[in-house]
């Protein structure tokens, strides 16, 4: 399918908005009327045509202006794109798998060539036209994990597997929901999810663990995980907290519809050929309530799950400045019938 | 030391020389000298334990300082500060060889120090004993600005480097031997608690 691409922004003017169908393809993440943490792991497998899960990588018509704005955060913080040195071999894992999902579903926007070593890539959105050699850092203007990440939208973290752990050893993290790749990098898997509260003791990251752990190559699998932010602002990083915290004091019951953003990470996790790493990818879709509410199920249920959202999960997603004025808002919108089972709009 | 409820940071135990270490390092800082005296007087190990000493300027420690000097180790370094003991460590490292051991000792933002330049070094963590003596002070890294701010004993904490104020997170980076300071105040400026101190 071809793609048209919105001029838009996530910062200053703040222009981004969502088309009526980039609105029902947003993967809504709740399925009944309240939240809990789960180990909500399902196979990344084809979901519904023009929905977020329809392909492996899922291009959709922010991906320009997201990429601009990932270059003016890396050109303001180089730390957001860090690897370890022995992560080269799956950073060339990371640039293959996204190289060839994106041109393969994306052909219109996206070519790739392949004779034996000598890789030629096209990305027309960004007018880029690269001959490289796959394997020699030197044939490329960045390191491969850089290079192809400029190019894909959503987070990236690559999970080195060593005694029976996961290590967080490289990543391009600039749309991050409050965690930092500089302090978390070098991390294992229990340590870089030491700041959740409660799940630590349902047992969820060792349950999620062991299931990573055995993930195979070739059987990627997913998860939704979800925050509020205010002002559809990608990079609310700790880095620039004393800058976007602000933002969360200026909601008020006239202009949450148009503030307040419900923001979704589609998380998928693929085992990787070369290096037997771990691809984390974070895809993060954002929807303002003006535009969540256009479909009745999702406001009924997303006002039934703010209102009853335990206050640590709450605390812990920072929602506490403007979680009472949105679910007064939300529940203008909820005329309390019973909400149709699973995530899809009606 | 109870267990932490915070799951990053790394638990202390209580130094014990690893009998079949062909090489003992034993970095201590103040306190850490006695740590350090409890499990090796009178071992044979010491025969092979080079130990590096960091005084605390403003207090008394010429008697740990007498304390190691009778131990009778194959080394003792006198460093003046902790960054001239990290400079004299990684001259060591640079020539160690399997089979060595490292022991660390004295407040949590030295131990963090230290570990996190041994695993800059190429040591492994699981050749790396800690313990805990001294003041609960720890070492914090501004997320902001990423300096690192030594011996805070409270939080909220002023930066130095960038004049934000700084809530100390549970969140602990080995990598950085330190803990994660972010703004307190970046939702409502100006509204700042008053200074918590960590127990120990």
């Amino acid at each position: 399918m071809t793609l048209s691409f919105h001029a838009e922004t996530f910062r200053d003017d703040y222009t981004f908005a969502n088309s009526p169908a980039a609105i029902r393809a947003f993967p809504f993440p709740f399925d009944r009327d309240a939240y809990m943490y789960t180990v909500n792991i399902e196979q990344h497998v084809p979901g519904p045509v023009q929905s977020a899960t329809e392909f492996p990588i899922h291009i959709d018509e922010h991906y320009v202006a997201e990429m601009r704005d990932r270059a003016i955060t890396l050109a303001e913080d180089p730390l957001r794109c860090q690897s370890l040195p022995h992560m080269m071999t799956a950073e060339w894992d990371l640039l293959e798998l996204l190289m060839t999902s994106m041109a393969t579903h994306y052909p219109a926007h996206f070519t790739l060539s392949r004779d034996g070593d000598r890789w030629h890539w096209i990305n027309r959105p960004m007018d880029v036209d690269q001959t490289f050699t796959f394997g020699d850092v030197s044939t490329l203007p960045q390191g491969p994990m850089e290079y192809v990440t400029r190019q894909c939208q959503g987070d990236f973290c690559l999970l080195d597997q060593r005694e029976d752990n996961l290590w967080m050893d490289a990543g391009m993290v600039t749309s991050q929901a409050d965690w930092s790749l500089d302090f978390d990098l070098g991390m294992n898997f229990m340590e870089w999810h030491a700041p959740v509260p409660l799940a630590h003791d349902l047992g969820v990251f060792e349950r999620a663990l062991k299931f990573l752990l055995n993930l195979q190559h070739g059987c990627p699998v997913r998860r939704l995980n979800w925050t509020m932010t205010i002002n559809p602002r990608l990079d609310t990083s700790p880095e620039n907290y004393h800058r976007w915290g602000i933002d969360k004091a200026s909601v008020t019951p006239e202009n949450v519809g148009d503030k307040v953003h419900l923001r979704v990470e589609l998380q998928a996790l693929w085992r990787l050929p070369r290096s037997n790493a771990i691809v984390f990818s974070i895809r993060g879709y954002l929807i303002k309530m003006d535009e969540l509410v256009t479909q009745k199920k999702w406001a009924r249920r997303f006002h039934r799950v703010l209102a009853s959202l335990p206050q640590p999960i709450a605390d812990y997603k920072g929602l506490g400045r403007f979680r009472d004025t949105t679910v007064a808002w939300l529940s203008r919108h909820d005329d309390g019938l019973p909400t149709s089972p699973g995530f899809a709009p009606d | 030391m109870k267990p932490s409820t915070i799951k990053s940071r790394p638990l202390y135990g209580t130094l014990a020389p690893v009998p079949q270490a062909t090489q003992h390092i034993a970095i201590v800082e103040g306190e850490g000298a006695l740590a350090l005296a409890d499990a090796f007087a009178g071992h044979e190990a010491l025969r092979r334990t080079i130990i590096l000493f960091s005084p605390i300027a403003h207090r008394a420690d010429h008697d740990q300082t007498a304390v190691l000097t009778s131990l009778s180790c194959e080394a003792l370094h006198l460093a003046s500060n902790v960054q001239e003991l990290l400079g004299t460590l990684v001259t060591i490292l640079s020539t160690a060889t399997m089979g060595t051991r490292l022991y660390v000792s004295g407040s949590e933002d030295f131990i963090g120090r230290v570990t996190s330049e041994a695993l800059r070094q190429g040591i492994e963590m699981d050749a790396i004993q800690t313990e805990h003596r001294g003041a609960p002070t720890r070492r914090v890294q501004c997320v902001h600005c990423k300096g690192f701010i030594d011996g805070v004993s409270a939080s909220p904490a002023l930066c130095p480097h960038c004049g934000l104020h700084l809530l100390v997170r549970d969140h602990y980076s080995r990598r950085l031997g330190a803990f994660m300071g972010v703004s307190i105040d970046a939702e409502s400026p100006g509204d700042l608690p008053p200074p918590e101190a960590f127990g120990a």
